[in-house]
């Protein structure tokens, strides 16, 4: 951005002035309007699920549980795990920015199946209301994971509606992912052939096909389970002549592919935004690609590493440890692409530079730590304990939630035609990178000397380093309020953006800031490869 | 605060040597990748003019270079891992075994002479030994941090775990699969002890009848003697109408079963047989077991193994 401004003025008709009632937003097909309505969504579970995580450390910070309850605890991490993964992580960066920028990196008037789009959304939020509702008639208390047969036969809570809420919101998902696929066979402009698409949509085509493959197995699974919960249907209990470790693998066999659903499009995100700030084509192109649909393969034979201590056969321990590593081989090599990109390029330092670079370094720990519980004999000691909290959070939050931040601040300029201020963003960048290590590093320690997870009070050796994450979640929590206070903020006082304002590459820099309902005047025609930035003799008499 | 967790099994160096060789790599990745970010992020900053020279067309050797260099590593790792793993699931035949039962919200420890203890473990030092766990209700966890290893506890079938502790001490026992309500209370002590200590515990905590002598009479009760006769010499031997398996000496033995298959006939062979008869019938002898499934707590069904295992072979006469 130049020193002195030159104000932009507002499109005379965009997406946003296409129909001001309640109406025109709650029936829309425009796939930009219902990011918004996702989006809106999204946040709403996000800070449900944020509020359960601040209550679960503010009981961690004393041994004995600063809430008086164990039973409310469980409720607690239980209502934290599920609403997060299902209902923010899972969709999080598909249905918002995905929903917004795919036909738009495709030259498209809208997704394939705009009304599918709208049901989809719908699908969510009656899903949702079936999830608030199970929270606020008193929750369950199993575990995101619900293992039988606790959950089938011995847990208290209201099982059923939480189990329902989750099979709706897998609809929803399936929805999307045909959606994302039959879009991007059909919809590309003249000209955009597969390795002409930006790196964003190869990997949310691969997160649509685990979405659309996988879904429905959780679906089955969960029908079983409350069928055995009902009826007494004997499944997966052995006292009804059910089998306990069928359950875990059913389940495993969605979550696992469910965790790459949740990365994947991170991943995507961050693709975009390294090259745009570097001012410098992807280092790697192909490589970065078949990675992600590698990643999607493999992810469907990763399901056991989950019961290395489960009772599992001794070989498939095996297989599924040497599986468990090929499945990090595409990921490790993603990461060194990014760093390759940033060689020998302008790199600029916004704020969604700033939270792309958090990302890779966030991801790159969490990755790491993956190596010791893929190893054999040491998950045996470290798994079900802190470490693998710290693990998948240093994965899901400091990874995703980062990318999903990243994203939001890259496109945020072409979804609502604010720029939002940037000097708050890096801010922001900053202190959830501080917060979010100081929150979860010491929980890696915690592991290690055999904290287990899911426990309301501890031993009081445990209680420095809990005390620690306690505070450092307190530094985090600040952190994700900040967005929520100045990308608002920017929605009424921001500066108008202009149609480019990163100088990226990509179709969706083409059209105005924020786009109208059709999104581009004529088709347009793709005659370059992705990321086609300017050689750097260019670039540098530019700078 | 202390950082430091007590190496007290055989194991539980190997296990820490592992993981220490995984930060170690880590941390070397971590100074690479961080190195690199930070030196570009400075070097090729957009005010900087540092010339960028020309670009590499050709990517792919480099992809080749860092894709095998990734993949020899991590093969590196999981045959480490892989081969303490495996030993640490093959118990060896000499250990000394001891019954857990897991169950909603506590540990139930039965030793073979007998002692029985709740939430705690008391073991002796230098000793192979192999637990032998099963749950009443849900799945449970029996985790032992100082012995750097854990395993399920399932209800509906045996799970074994096995170590050998190396050092005097005191250690924590956890539950570590959510198990309901008071998961976090579902904890205990476990007490390694020098061998003459462990004699002395084992004596003052002595009851009147061993795990088999308890057995024999359960054995009886439940009319098992009926068919396989009494001190389970089989069922022809002892002039009963029914034909049954002898017991006597089977313990350790294989058995040719009806479908085929040859199995040992450990602890959790004669479970499986007194709980579900059906998939583990004798070659040669007719389907007339019934299943005492719900019908024979978990305690009980030990003992009668207890009692089935210190049966010794019969003496041909």
């Amino acid at each position: 951005m130049s020193a002195t401004t030159i104000e932009t003025p507002a499109p005379a008709i965009s997406y946003l002035t296409d129909g001001f009632t309640l109406r025109s937003w709650l029936l829309t097909t425009d796939h930009k309007r219902i990011a918004l309505l996702y989006l809106g969504t999204i946040t709403i579970f996000f800070f449900i699920g944020g509020i359960a995580a601040a209550l679960i450390r503010y009981n961690l910070i004393v041994p004995e549980g600063m809430i008086a309850s164990a039973e409310t605890y469980n409720r607690l991490f239980t209502m934290h795990g599920v609403v997060m993964v299902w209902f923010f992580l899972i969709p999080a960066v598909p249905v918002t920015l995905g929903n917004f920028v795919v036909p738009l990196m495709l030259g498209a008037r809208d997704l394939a199946f705009p009304k599918l789009n709208l049901a989809s959304w719908y699908l969510f939020v009656v899903a949702g209301i079936v999830a608030v509702y199970s929270l606020l008639v008193g929750g369950v208390d199993t575990g995101w994971t619900f293992y039988t047969p606790l959950t089938t036969e011995y847990s208290k809570g209201h099982v059923v509606a939480t189990v329902v809420a989750i099979f709706i919101a897998g609809f929803s998902s399936i929805a999307t992912g045909l959606n994302f696929i039959v879009t991007i066979h059909r919809l590309r402009a003249p000209g955009m052939t597969w390795y002409r698409m930006p790196v964003f949509l190869w990997s949310l085509y691969a997160t649509s096909v685990i979405l659309v493959l996988a879904t429905p197995v959780l679906a089955m699974t969960l029908i079983l389970l409350v069928f055995e919960r009902i009826f007494h249907i004997g499944v997966f209990d052995p006292a009804i002549g059910g089998d306990p470790l069928l359950f875990q693998h059913l389940f495993w066999f969605y979550s696992h592919p469910a965790v790459y659903v949740m990365i994947l499009p991170g991943f995507g995100v961050i693709s975009e935004i390294i090259p745009a700030f570097s001012r410098k084509r992807i280092f790697g192109y192909k490589f970065i690609v078949w990675c992600s649909i590698s990643i999607a393969v493999i992810s469907f034979l990763v399901w056991g590493h989950h019961m290395f201590v489960a009772g599992t056969s001794l070989y498939s321990a095996l297989v599924f440890s040497i599986l468990s590593y090929m499945v990090a081989v595409p990921s490790a090599i993603k990461v060194f692409n990014w760093i390759g990109t940033m060689h020998k390029g302008f790199i600029r330092f916004d704020a969604p530079m700033l939270y792309a670079v958090g990302f890779i370094g966030l991801f790159t720990i969490g990755g790491l730590t993956g190596l010791f519980v893929a190893a054999l004999a040491a998950d045996v000691h470290l798994t079900q304990t802190y470490f693998v909290v710290a693990h998948f959070h240093y994965v899901m939050v400091g990874g995703m939630v980062s990318a999903f931040f990243a994203g939001l601040h890259y496109w945020w300029p072409k979804i609502t035609g604010r720029m939002y201020p940037e000097m708050w963003g890096r801010a922001g960048a900053l202190i959830i990178f501080i917060g979010f290590n100081l929150t979860f590093f010491p929980q890696f320690i915690l592991g290690y000397l055999g904290m287990p997870r899911r426990y309301h009070s501890y031993p009081p050796e445990f209680e420095v380093l809990n005390v620690l994450s306690s505070a450092g979640a307190t530094i985090l929590a600040a952190g994700y309020l900040l967005p929520l206070a100045y990308l608002t903020w920017s929605l009424f006082h921001g500066e108008r953006a202009p149609a480019n304002p990163w100088s990226a590459t990509g179709l969706e820099w083409t059209t105005q800031s924020p786009p109208f309902t059709e999104n581009f005047d004529e088709t347009p025609m793709v005659t370059d490869p992705p990321y086609n930035y300017p050689p750097f003799e260019v670039v540098r008499g530019h700078v | 605060m202390t950082l430091w967790l007590p190496e007290a099994t055989t194991s539980a160096p190997e296990v820490d040597y592992l993981i220490f060789a995984l930060v170690l790599i880590s941390c070397a990745v971590l100074a690479l990748v961080f190195g690199l970010l930070l030196l570009y992020m400075f070097k090729y900053r957009a005010g900087s003019s540092v010339d960028r020279g020309t670009l590499a067309k050709k990517t792919w050797r480099l992809e080749a270079a860092w894709t095998v260099a990734t993949l020899l590593a991590f093969f590196g790792l999981f045959v480490w891992g892989a081969d303490l793993y495996v030993r640490l699931f093959q118990p060896p035949s000499d250990a000394m075994k001891i019954y857990v039962i897991g169950k909603q919200w506590m540990w139930k420890v039965e030793h073979p002479g007998g002692q029985r203890e709740i939430n705690a473990l008391h073991l002796p030092i230098g000793r192979p030994i192999e637990l032998i766990m099963t749950s009443e209700d849900v799945i449970h966890d029996f985790s032992i941090p100082a012995f750097r290893i854990k395993h399920d506890v399932l209800p509906g079938r045996y799970e074994t775990l096995w170590f050998q502790a190396e050092k005097v001490g005191t250690y924590h026992l956890f539950c570590t699969q959510f198990c309901g309500v008071d998961h976090a209370q579902m904890t205990g002590d476990i007490v390694v002890m020098s061998d003459s200590d462990f004699e002395k515990w084992l004596e003052q905590n002595g009851t009147s009848e061993t795990l088999a002598v308890a057995g024999k009479t359960l054995f009886m009760r439940y009319g098992c003697s009926g068919c396989h006769g009494g001190n389970g010499i089989g069922g022809s031997q002892s002039g009963s109408t029914v034909r049954a398996p002898a017991l006597a000496g089977l313990y350790g033995s294989s058995v040719t079963l009806a479908d085929g298959r040859v199995v040992i006939a450990d602890d959790r062979y004669f479970r499986d047989c007194v709980l579900l008869p059906d998939t583990q019938r004798v070659a040669g002898y007719p389907p007339v077991m019934p299943s005492f499934a719900g019908q024979i707590s978990e305690e009980d069904l030990l003992k009668i193994i207890a009692y089935i295992k210190s049966l010794a072979p019969e003496k041909p006469s």
